[in-house]
């Protein structure tokens, strides 16, 4: 078999479990952008949901409580945005960056007693049949369980963006908080519950990377994704189903990546390390014609092009 | 943003212009502000007795090692240099309304560009040195944010977003380096490159870590503070930020403004990166900025984007991170406390600001 159907081939199977972390993500920036908000505080939510998440998890031994713990914690730290920004009127981008830097500073501090911790975190559940699909099977079908739960979350955000009464008014305060305001619904709640379960996401984003993928702890481990996600979600387009696909899109640069770096490819390693920072920053050149147009209307003031 | 020019005004009202928006602008908000920073500091008393240190003995601690030391008001000092030209790396794309989230990325390749002229480029004696150093880096920062104000007007991807990845992206341009061609052979495998020549150093100052690349903030403060206020360019700038189609009408070369400023901010912070190499490390490694790039953002936003009120901004900033650095050597902190201390006081300064509540 030749070097370039390996290298394909690994990629393909290598690109869903970097990419899952980085979907929670972008599910939940989603819908946070949807009711009209940004939260860059998106990085510092996945790395409280991954520290926190692996600290509970070797506290307890229990993934299922860490997973849970990541939740809580992104969820806590996104609520710190949710109540400047809307009740504060705070610069969001400026909040959102506070926030990383903040949860960067907590994670190091509470992480740093567990770095070396080994824990038995989640592992790869087969799905009998379906896994035994070449390339694709083992891609999409030997993934940890938060791996098929996010299969099943973008499908379901979609439709209760699309088909429910709570994802208009959602979409609604998001085009425009002023309208949706006089057609009786509440912009502020809408928009903290948006900006919260968003950051719950992130947090089981982040718990993933920790307790399901690397079953390890390291300062600022999310390494960017929080705002990879962020720039996911433009490609996207803000839409749930495209937003798989640019999480796919990663992963496979990060699947990528890690095969040039097994086969030993002559180039700096770092090189390497810039793929998917690389391509999402590609993407969203080649992609943001369309950006302008799909933009929810209360997130033009701050992320106007 | 008020954006009203008059040549009628007071004097007092100048001095009270300069410090709109700012978080001491006037009696309340000084009170407002202050009022944060206690309850920051309350709050990080609360999470330093949960996890197990004595806060008034941090607190003691802390002072006499920051505030209450020559020594610590050095350290500030050394601080405050590569924050004060972050700060302002924000502040000038923010006069056309650009947002540069890439004071990080811009710092480390002005901190590269300006290692490659020490290290290849040895043009003489110090006088000549330095300053070639800090073009070097204003060129590395700024071509390095050149490449965002361009994928912004060629293809609209947004500055925010791509100034974020720039900086990753620039983390590991500076790893390729220090990892490879440019490693020390005789530095026992570290990632450092070979320590600098005195004549690309800047000396310190009476014994301190404090050198003389204060003069670099100093500088653009200055420069920053005139063409933003008292020229007909920053006066276009403005314009730019507050109305793009309104001054294109008008004639202004919108496009051109906006490029220009986002390149003087890159500018900006890329000397920041060559004044933390040729003042402190005195050679090229992984990790030299430390956040420094963020918190300037941040401090630029404290202060309204204006160039007196960030020192103040600046000051604050580093005396809060320079408490982490005391608390980590005297009770044992991790230094990340100082993160955790600055990221209370932002959400507490921000959040007890006043509010004027718009109608929907």
């Amino acid at each position: 078999m030749s070097t370039l159907w390996l290298v394909i081939s690994g990629t393909l199977t290598g690109a869903v479990g970097p990419g899952i972390s980085v979907l929670y993500a972008v599910y939940g920036e989603l819908i946070t952008e949807r009711a009209g908000r940004i939260n860059l505080g998106m990085e510092g939510c996945m790395l409280m949901g991954a520290c926190f998440g692996f600290v509970a998890t070797a506290e307890t031994g229990s993934a299922a409580v860490g997973i849970l713990a990541g939740m809580a914690a992104g969820a806590l730290a996104a609520s710190i945005h949710a109540g400047l920004v809307i009740y504060r009127d705070t610069n969001q981008l400026a909040t959102g960056l506070a926030l990383t830097l903040f949860a960067g500073g907590v994670t190091a501090y509470v992480g740093r007693s567990y770095v070396d911790d080994i824990i038995h975190g989640l592992n790869p559940i087969a799905i009998p049949g379906l896994a035994g699909i070449p390339v694709l099977g083992e891609a999409l079908f030997r993934q940890d369980i938060l791996a098929y739960i996010a299969y099943g979350i973008g499908p379901l955000l979609w439709f209760v963006l699309q088909h429910t009464r709570w994802g208009l008014s959602l979409r609604a305060v998001g085009e425009s908080a002023a309208v949706a305001f006089a057609a009786g619904r509440n912009p502020a709640v809408l928009q903290l519950v948006a900006i919260v379960l968003g950051g719950a996401l992130a947090g089981v984003g982040g718990a993933q990377l920790s307790v399901g993928l690397t079953h390890t702890w390291s300062e600022g481990m999310t390494a960017g994704r929080g705002f990879i996600a962020v720039a996911l979600v433009i490609f996207g387009l803000w839409s749930p189903l495209r937003g798989m696909a640019g999480a796919l899109l990663f992963g496979g640069a990060v699947g990528l990546q890690l095969q040039l770096q097994a086969l030993g490819a002559p180039v700096s390693p770092f090189l390497l390390d810039m793929i998917p920072y690389l391509l999402t920053l590609g993407v969203l050149a080649v992609w943001t014609g369309a950006a302008d147009r799909a933009m929810p209307e209360g997130l033009k003031t701050i992320l106007r092009t | 943003m008020n954006t009203g020019a008059g040549a009628t005004e007071s004097r007092l009202s100048r001095i009270h212009q300069l410090w709109r928006n700012g978080p001491f602008s006037d009696a309340e908000s000084a009170l407002r502000a202050s009022l944060g920073i206690l309850l920051a500091l309350a709050i990080f008393a609360v999470f330093l007795a949960a996890t197990g240190t004595d806060p008034l003995e941090a607190v003691s601690k802390g002072w006499d090692g920051v505030l209450g030391s020559p020594l610590g008001l050095s350290e500030v000092g050394v601080t405050m240099i590569p924050l004060l030209l972050t700060a302002l790396a924000t502040a000038v794309p923010t006069r056309v309304g650009l947002v540069n989230v890439g004071g990080e990325g811009q710092l480390f390749v002005g901190a590269l560009t300006a290692t490659g002229v020490a290290l290849f480029f040895p043009v003489g004696q110090i006088w000549l040195m330095l300053p070639v150093m800090a073009l070097a880096g204003c060129a590395g920062g700024g071509a390095w944010a050149a490449i965002a104000a361009l994928l912004r007007r060629w293809r609209s991807v947004n500055e925010v977003i791509s100034t974020l990845l720039a900086n990753y992206l620039a983390i590991l341009l500076i790893d390729i380096f220090v990892f490879g061609p440019w490693k020390n052979p005789e530095g026992l495998g570290y990632p450092y490159t070979t320590p600098f020549d005195l004549a690309a150093v800047f000396p310190t100052i009476a014994g301190s870590r404090f050198h003389w690349g204060f003069l670099a903030p100093v500088i653009a403060l200055v420069i920053t503070y005139v063409i933003l206020n008292h020229t007909i360019w920053g006066f276009k700038m403005r314009a730019v930020g507050g109305n793009p189609e309104a001054a294109r009408r008008r004639g202004i070369a919108v496009d051109r403004y906006a490029i220009a400023a986002m390149v003087a901010g890159g500018a900006l912070a890329g000397l920041a990166g060559m004044v933390e190499v040729s003042g402190i490390h005195h050679d090229l490694r992984p990790g030299i900025s430390n956040n420094l790039g963020y918190l300037g953002l941040l401090a630029s936003w404290l202060a309204g984007h204006n160039p007196v009120p960030i020192v103040a901004a600046c000051f604050l900033i580093a005396v809060f991170l320079e408490a982490g650095d005391v608390l980590q050597l005297t009770v044992g902190l991790p230094s990340a406390a100082g993160l955790v201390l600055i990221g209370l006081a932002l959400f507490f300064v921000l959040g007890m600001r006043r509010v004027e509540r718009q109608a929907l």
